[in-house]
């Protein structure tokens, strides 16, 4: 699957999909992929804060447990429940039903930094080899 | 995506693999499927239908000669005398300090000789072997000869509920006839075989022994056979959840050189009292002065992530022991494991803590086996 072209990526395979002040981070189908069957999700709760580089949250598989990192510095205003209730979801629809948080972003601009769709996919297909 | 090296060894179902989307990784100097459609739906087919492992990376040594039962009475901690021609018994291979090299299968060949074929563990092969020998060289008065045929052996397991019915498909061996832990040789799919009511998942199945060269006829006339029947192939990774849940235990977790087969609760495989053999004193010691650690099963009762190797295990502030296995179950649902931990707090029903990627997690001691099935 080719990434959305109306998000930005980063190379540790998050999504990010900005509205103005607010983004909603999720990962990539290849993470997913990558990962195989989702058994357990660990999010911030509102108000917490999230940082640039810095880990969020925990998605774990039946075979290992990774961290997901944040590519924007901000703060959670929504974790998405329903995702954390049933995380075989991010298998399912990680671009949509399986979004991860919703954020304040401090600062905007911090995304221009990121990744493209296409930077992304070349990138992704790179390192999957 | 594989993760492998170039010096990793290949079984002679590579090529089936990587045509049928496993994913590849190395384990144990071998590359093997780790997963093939996924991890948990390949468990769920195995415990509800059937699946199919390829276990060519496991090493088989054989013993023969006047003196292979005298040998393997002295090397190995369970009756070898009492196995008669066709039968099996699960074992351990000891060192001289009261641990275990490896655990390992026994099967007497069948015919009057008192010969034997050994299976063991892929990781633990060529230390195994060695060892042997070095045993040997000290016993000059037994005449026995150990091979490792383990580079012309194949080996595949189908283990599930429709194990029986998808194997009568291709053998005209008399399958119900095989009792759990004996076997027969057969002609399946044409070639020769040996074929075991032996596992690894806690289901019914078999395990089928061939030449190298043959085992592929065997797999891919099963898979076939067993198309209608549920029948898929299984990676390694929901091997390790379903031996997990059947309370099977792993080498280098449940059992390794510094823990007694009595603190992994096999002390069952162990007879003191049958013969002499290596390790018996220090084994004989630790069982008389009671083990100071048990191996018990847990699960956790507020939501973590999976337990890990390592994690380790509190009882209040204390440090008592660490996990060996744990992993999220997807028969009960829940994350289930086995620990390690100081004799006096082992016990159905009580409390541990398990520090799960930093965080004191609560967990409860549990029955194990986590999962038994239906007779």
């Amino acid at each position: 699957m080719t990434a959305p072209e109306n998000r930005k990526y980063t190379k540790t395979h998050e999504w990010v999909l900005v509205d103005g002040t607010t983004a909603v981070l999720g990962i990539t189908d290849v993470a997913q992929n990558e990962l195989g069957d989702i058994t357990y999700l660990e999010l911030p709760e509102a108000g917490e804060s999230v940082t640039s580089g810095e880990p969020f949250g925990v998605v774990e598989s039946v075979k290992a447990a990774s961290d997901v990192y944040s590519p924007i510095d901000g703060e959670v205003i929504e974790r998405n429940d329903e995702a954390v209730d049933a995380p075989e979801l991010i298998n399912q629809s990680p671009y949509e039903k399986a979004w991860l948080v919703k954020v304040k972003l401090n600062d905007p601009s911090q995304v221009d930094a990121l990744l493209s769709s296409s930077d992304y996919d070349t990138f992704a297909a790179e390192q999957m080899g | 995506m594989t993760t492998t090296s170039a010096t990793a060894r290949r079984t002679a179902l590579y090529e089936r693999h990587v045509e049928l989307g496993a994913r590849m990784v190395e384990f144990a100097g071998w590359e093997m499927p780790v997963q093939y459609s996924g991890i948990l739906a390949e468990h769920q087919a195995v415990r509800s239908a059937a699946g199919l492992f390829d276990l060519g990376h496991m090493g088989e040594v054989e013993f023969d000669g006047p003196d292979a039962e005298a040998f393997l009475q002295w090397t190995t901690t369970n009756d070898v005398s009492l196995l008669q021609p066709g039968q099996a018994q699960y074992s351990l291979l000891p060192n001289e300090t009261g641990g275990v090299v490896d655990d390992i299968i026994v099967y007497r060949k069948t015919g009057d000789a008192k010969a034997y074929f050994v299976v063991v563990n892929a990781s633990n092969r060529e230390r195994d072997v060695a060892w042997w020998q070095e045993l040997r060289s000290r016993r000059g008065d037994l005449d026995v000869t150990v091979t490792d045929v383990s580079d012309r052996t194949g080996m595949i397991a189908i283990q599930g509920p429709n194990a029986e019915l998808i194997s009568v498909k291709v053998t005209d061996a008399e399958l119900p006839a095989i009792e759990y832990f004996t076997w027969t040789s057969a002609t399946v799919a044409g070639v020769e075989a040996m074929i075991a009511r032996t596992g690894y998942t806690g289901e019914d199945g078999f395990e089928f022994y061939s030449s190298y060269d043959d085992i592929a006829a065997i797999w891919d006339a099963l898979l076939v056979a067993g198309s209608d029947d549920g029948l898929v192939p299984v990676g390694l990774g929901a091997r390790d959840t379903l031996r997990l849940e059947a309370r099977m235990p792993l080498y280098g977790q449940e059992l390794g050189d510094d823990i007694s087969p009595y603190e992994a609760g096999l002390g069952w495989a162990v007879k003191l009292d049958a013969k002499e053999f290596v390790g018996r004193e220090p084994m004989a010691a630790t069982k008389a002065s009671k083990p100071k650690r048990r191996t018990v099963g847990f699960t956790t009762i507020e939501r973590s992530g999976a337990p890990r190797t390592h994690c380790k295990v509190f009882a209040g502030d204390a440090e008592i022991g660490e996990v060996t296995s744990g992993a999220f179950s997807p028969t009960l649902q829940k994350n289930i494991g086995l620990a390690l931990i100081q004799r006096e707090y082992a016990g159905v029903g009580k409390p541990l803590h398990v520090e799960i990627r930093g965080k004191r997690v609560s967990a409860e001691q549990a029955k194990t086996p986590f999962y038994k099935r239906e007779q």
